[in-house]
């Protein structure tokens, strides 16, 4: 099993309100030093496969149809091998 | 003796006689699901034990009601072989906690209600209360809850068409969360909640239960303190569009004639769901919780029954009708799992595969509710005179416009959608909405009211002035009222001055729907909102509707047309108790509140109707928080048309001329022909009239103290929310 | 003209857009579920106004994979009208019949209200009939519609005249004030390249009497009957 973890930002490029708006609170609780805020979104997905390469093409490939939307948005994908469950907890 | 600790007992709000009424209802020990199921059932939230006996003396019945309380809404008719179905109700507790989805639920909740008697949802009403939004925890509690609502019901599809939000210290850290909702069903297939056929087979559809909410039924029924945050996981998410899917959904089964009962999952869940519709049958019911879809693994039975998930309900089906109810649920991607059957019994059979887990008589757990009549204290109140000086109308005025309290609701209710649906007439900012009933020529006027002030100083009379004015709101768009729903938000009932305040409100609430000939159709009670020992105002909610039968005869609130005569209605008194105006003052909340007469009231509405139908008046604006000069610069500011007063003249003084609260009074504006139409209905029914001025200009002038250009006026009422 | 109107799970302007062409206008309709293929009988299709799948994950990300709007790109190949009004536009624009994206408004809230609506051009199928530089009033309805194109889809739109409407003030200046979300270039409603495919953020559907505030919106639809009236003559 793969835990699959995709970080959906817009592009640098596209404004983004929610971001600015955060930044302003954060700034006005006293944190200056923030000099930037992107929002954004993480999709978290539980692959059943063992294969490290066919999880990352397949969530590649899901970014690109589905998860992200190229006119406005980039994706980030990291992948983490998982332990398989316990198969069931109801003896 | 009792098996049951302490703890546990805390843990499901049981005091020791109740488990003692428990052992002695069972012969037995009840075990721990059982339990859980009595701390559900016999909670203030479902149990209504402290209110019962005061809201039996509600009036309920009537020549329009097709349904009374009891059915998840109270329902009447609004001609046209149309039902209207309607009611409010409160989430207060979880708005506390988590504002957004507090709020959202609340909404998710009362569109539920509404669409399981078979009624498509038309409207939404919110009515809420903070603290002062100066303090930055009120102001996160108040963007959470209107991001909420909007989040809801935008996404639901209905629109959000009016309501009230006010502003007060006793409202910190303990919102009012209150949202009313509105549907339409055809006579015939309005549906009642009833099982009462054995072998009907029992259909949970909707979400998949997760371990949302547990006890959030007790969790609204004990006051908070600083451990309520921890206790986070009682609140649930919601779905607007599972919501949506499912109220489709059941308007389809509402057309299939297998179809015997559909129940909205509310507090309590699965437990409450089932245990009601079985028992308004006369029947029982049998569960096999091992077969409920879960969202999380490992959950016990005790979670399953006692989950709060959202989005869920209970659908009873003929056995041979399953098939039919299942292919629309597949037509809506909607999951439905056949948790049991209707059984000739008067039980609830709690079952986990082959194991019996809890089996308990219907009538214990309903029925048998333990009331209370806690002690009453009526509070030492004196007769204050409140006097206030009045120096500069001008800005006091302004200032009046800016206030919190008072100023335009637009940045509120520009983030809910109040079109969807194409039949928004007069949407949210008026007096009451004015909703067109689509196919008809008829529309519905809907509204809520409430006055913390007024109700703080005595809630009876506090709680009349609501029905007054709500009725008045009704009757300012040209509509008749029908009938009332209502929500008692209230302290601790435990303390005698609260449950005095409870007491005194349900009988101000009785006393004016009587007089008005008004039912009470449906309701809630929130007790237990206190925070860390301090107690709300208490705030009764009246959310009412009313029927235009021809929509050509509607008023606006605003001033329609240059020359127009603008003419007060009703008896000003000195009356600034309780006012707007004294707050601004920085007076001391004390003194009576202004005074309702009812039959006055009555009087006043008959003859305002007979105008506006006889097309006298060209518009209609109840006078309320704020009192006269507000309501002229409302008037001018909704009709954008400015104003003509020569200095207001009466026998008291000038402050409670201009800001005075004084009830059963209405601004009417008339083209100069028509003023002696008004003058002698008005004359028939008893009423004062005082021709104020006239419409016209772009200013609103009244004396040579106030002139002020309806662009400025506009400004301090348009000023955002933030201002302090 | 035979109109279909889209629905998919969450869709609620549904039953809006039916009243007014129905209703108001007297055109036949008919409701098409997102898993239809089949269009055949129809003239236009309409994608309404709601929150498709929740608008989870992104607004009409994923009603464009339904089967419905594979048969939607082929009709509007053939050179059927197609509407998007709001959910509907954004479905469009996912589904790349329409270019750009449409954003979070500025504010960061959702706007109900009435706004003013510059007519920019008027050979599209939905203009025809409208004056250059007539003002409509429609309301607006939504928390994402801040359009948002690169620069260079921003050109193309522009010299080949496909910005159909721009927000505007009621006398028909397109300014800041009058752009209720931040949209670029204060861009309320785009078409493709044939004029066939329309979408916009406004609801027409909600403006088709006096009674509820207004009735611009049938100027819309009814360029849209003229349109094919012509085209079958």
């Amino acid at each position: 099993m793969y835990q699959a973890d995709v970080i959906v930002t817009l592009k640098p490029v596209v404004n983004d309100p929610q971001g600015s708006t955060i930044k302003s609170a954060l700034h006005a609780l006293g944190f200056t030093a923030v000099e930037d805020v992107r929002a954004g979104k993480l999709l978290r997905l539980t692959l059943d496969t063992d294969d490290r390469a066919e999880a990352a093409a397949m969530t590649e490939s899901m970014a690109r149809q589905l998860l992200a939307n190229s006119v406005i948005e980039d994706f980030k994908i990291s992948l983490v091998a998982l332990e398989a469950p316990a198969r069931s907890r109801r003896a | 003796m009792p098996l049951a600790s302490a703890r546990d007992l805390r843990e499901v709000s049981l005091t020791e006689a109740e488990y003692r009424r428990i052992v002695e209802l069972l012969e037995r020990e009840p075990n721990d699901l059982e339990l859980g199921i009595f701390g559900a059932l016999w909670s203030e939230h479902c149990g209504y034990k402290t209110s019962k006996r005061l809201l039996a003396a509600l009036p309920s019945g009537g020549r329009a009601v097709l349904q009374g309380p009891g059915e998840n809404a109270g329902a009447v008719d609004i001609g046209n072989g149309l039902a209207a179905v309607f009611k409010i109700e409160s989430h207060n507790h979880p708005s506390a906690i988590e504002p957004y989805q507090g709020a959202a639920t609340g909404v998710g909740g009362i569109l539920r209600d509404v669409f399981t008697m078979g009624a498509r949802p038309i409207a939404i009403l919110d009515s809420l209360r903070f603290g002062p939004l100066g303090i930055p925890h009120n102001r996160y509690l108040f963007q959470g809850v209107v991001a909420g609502i909007g989040g809801y019901g935008n996404c639901f599809g209905c629109p959000t068409v009016g309501g009230e939000i006010s502003f007060d210290e006793g409202y910190s850290d303990n919102p009012i969360v209150n949202a009313m909702c509105v549907g339409i069903v055809p006579h015939g297939r309005l549906r009642r909640a009833r099982a009462e056929q054995a072998g009907d087979i029992v259909l949970l559809v909707g979400a998949a239960t997760g371990r949302d909410g547990i006890h959030g039924a007790t969790f609204a029924s004990v006051e908070m303190d600083s451990t309520s945050a921890a206790r986070r996981p009682a609140v649930q998410v919601g779905n607007p569009f599972l919501e949506k899917l499912l109220c489709e959904a059941c308007l389809q089964l509402n057309e299939l004639d297998d179809v015997v009962a559909i129940q909205d999952l509310g507090a309590a869940g699965l437990t409450s769901a089932a245990s009601e519709l079985a028992h308004r049958g006369g029947r029982g019911v049998e569960i096999d919780v091992a077969v409920v879809s879960r969202r999380e693994r490992g959950m016990s039975a005790y979670e399953v029954m006692l989950s709060e998930s959202q989005e869920r309900m209970l659908v009873v089906v003929r056995p041979d009708g399953e098939a039919r109810a299942r292919a629309i649920f597949d037509a809506f991607e909607l999951h439905a799992d056949r948790i049991g059957t209707i059984t000739p019994q008067q039980r609830l059979r709690v079952r986990e595969g082959r194991a019996l887990r809890a089996d308990l008589p219907l009538r214990a757990l309903i029925d048998a509710v333990p009331l209370r009549t806690p002690a009453a204290m009526a509070p030492v109140r004196r007769a204050v005179e409140v006097a206030l000086p009045l120096d500069d109308p001008e800005d006091a005025l302004l200032a009046m416009l800016r206030r919190p309290n008072l100023r335009s609701r637009r940045p509120v209710y520009r983030t809910y959608d109040h079109q969807v649906q194409n039949n928004t007439v007069l949407g949210p900012g008026g007096d009451a909405a004015l909703l067109r009933v689509a196919g008809t020529s008829s529309g519905l006027a809907l509204t809520t009211d409430g006055n913390p002030w007024y109700t703080s100083l005595d809630p009876y009379a506090g709680t009349q002035a609501a029905v007054a004015e709500a009725a008045r709101n009704i009757v300012c768009t040209g509509a008749r009222p029908l009938a009332v729903t209502n929500c008692l938000n209230f302290g601790n009932p435990e303390r005698p001055q609260v449950f005095w305040q409870l007491r005194e409100s349900v009988r101000g609430l009785a006393d004016a729907c009587r007089a008005f000939g008004l039912p009470v159709v449906s309701g809630n009670v929130s007790l237990y909102n206190e925070t860390s020992g301090r107690n709300i105002p208490p705030t009764p909610v009246i959310g009412m509707i009313g029927l235009l039968e021809d929509l050509d005869r509607r008023c606006p609130s605003g001033f329609q047309e240059d020359g127009d005569v603008i003419c007060l209605l009703g008896e000003t008194r000195e009356e600034l108790a309780g006012s707007e105006y004294a707050r601004l003052q920085g007076a001391p909340l004390q003194g009576l509140p202004p005074r309702v007469d009812l039959d006055a009231e009555r009087r006043l509405q008959g003859a305002l109707l007979e105008v506006i139908h006889e097309g006298s008046v060209r518009s209609a604006h109840d006078l309320a928080e704020g009192g006269l000069l507000v309501g002229l610069a409302e008037a001018a500011l909704f009709g954008r048309h400015g104003v003509r007063c020569p200095a207001l003249t009466g026998q008291v003084s000038a402050a409670a001329l201009a800001f005075g609260e004084s009830q059963g009074r209405v601004l009417v504006s008339a083209p100069p022909r028509r003023v002696p139409d008004v003058q002698k209905v008005m004359a028939a029914a008893g009423v004062p009239v005082h021709a104020l001025g006239v419409v016209g200009g772009d200013e609103l002038q009244v004396g040579p103290a106030v002139r002020i250009r309806l662009d400025r006026l506009r400004e301090a009422w348009e000023c955002a929310w933030d201002t302090p | 003209m035979k109109t279909g109107i889209v629905v998919f799970p969450g869709t609620w302007s549904d039953r809006d857009c039916a009243y007014a062409l129905h209703d108001v206008l007297g055109e036949p309709v008919r409701y098409v579920g997102h898993r239809e293929r089949d269009l055949g009988d129809l003239d236009l299709v309409i994608l309404p106004g709601g929150f498709s799948y929740g608008d989870y994950l992104r607004c009409g990300a994923i009603a464009r994979f339904t089967p419905v709007m594979e048969a939607v790109a082929r009709f509007a190949q053939d050179g059927g009208l197609v509407l998007g009004i709001c959910n509907g536009f954004q479905v469009l624009q996912e589904a790349r019949l329409l270019p750009g994206a449409l954003l979070r408004n500025a504010s960061c809230e959702f706007r109900c209200e009435w706004v003013s609506l510059r007519v920019e051009q008027t050979w599209s199928a939905f203009t025809q009939g409208m004056r250059p530089g007539q003002v409509l009033s429609l309301p607006i309805s939504h928390g994402e519609g801040n359009f948002y194109a690169d620069p260079a889809t921003l050109e193309v739109l522009q010299t080949n005249d496909r910005i159909v409407f721009r927000y505007a003030t009621p006398q028909g200046q397109v300014a800041p004030q009058a752009n209720p979300n931040g949209s670029t270039a204060g861009i309320a409603g785009i078409c493709n390249a044939r004029g066939n495919v329309l979408g916009l953020m406004p609801h027409p559907e909600r403006a088709c009497e006096a009674l509820l505030g207004g009735s611009d919106g049938l100027v819309l639809f009814r360029a849209a009957v003229m349109a094919l009236q012509a085209a079958a003559v």
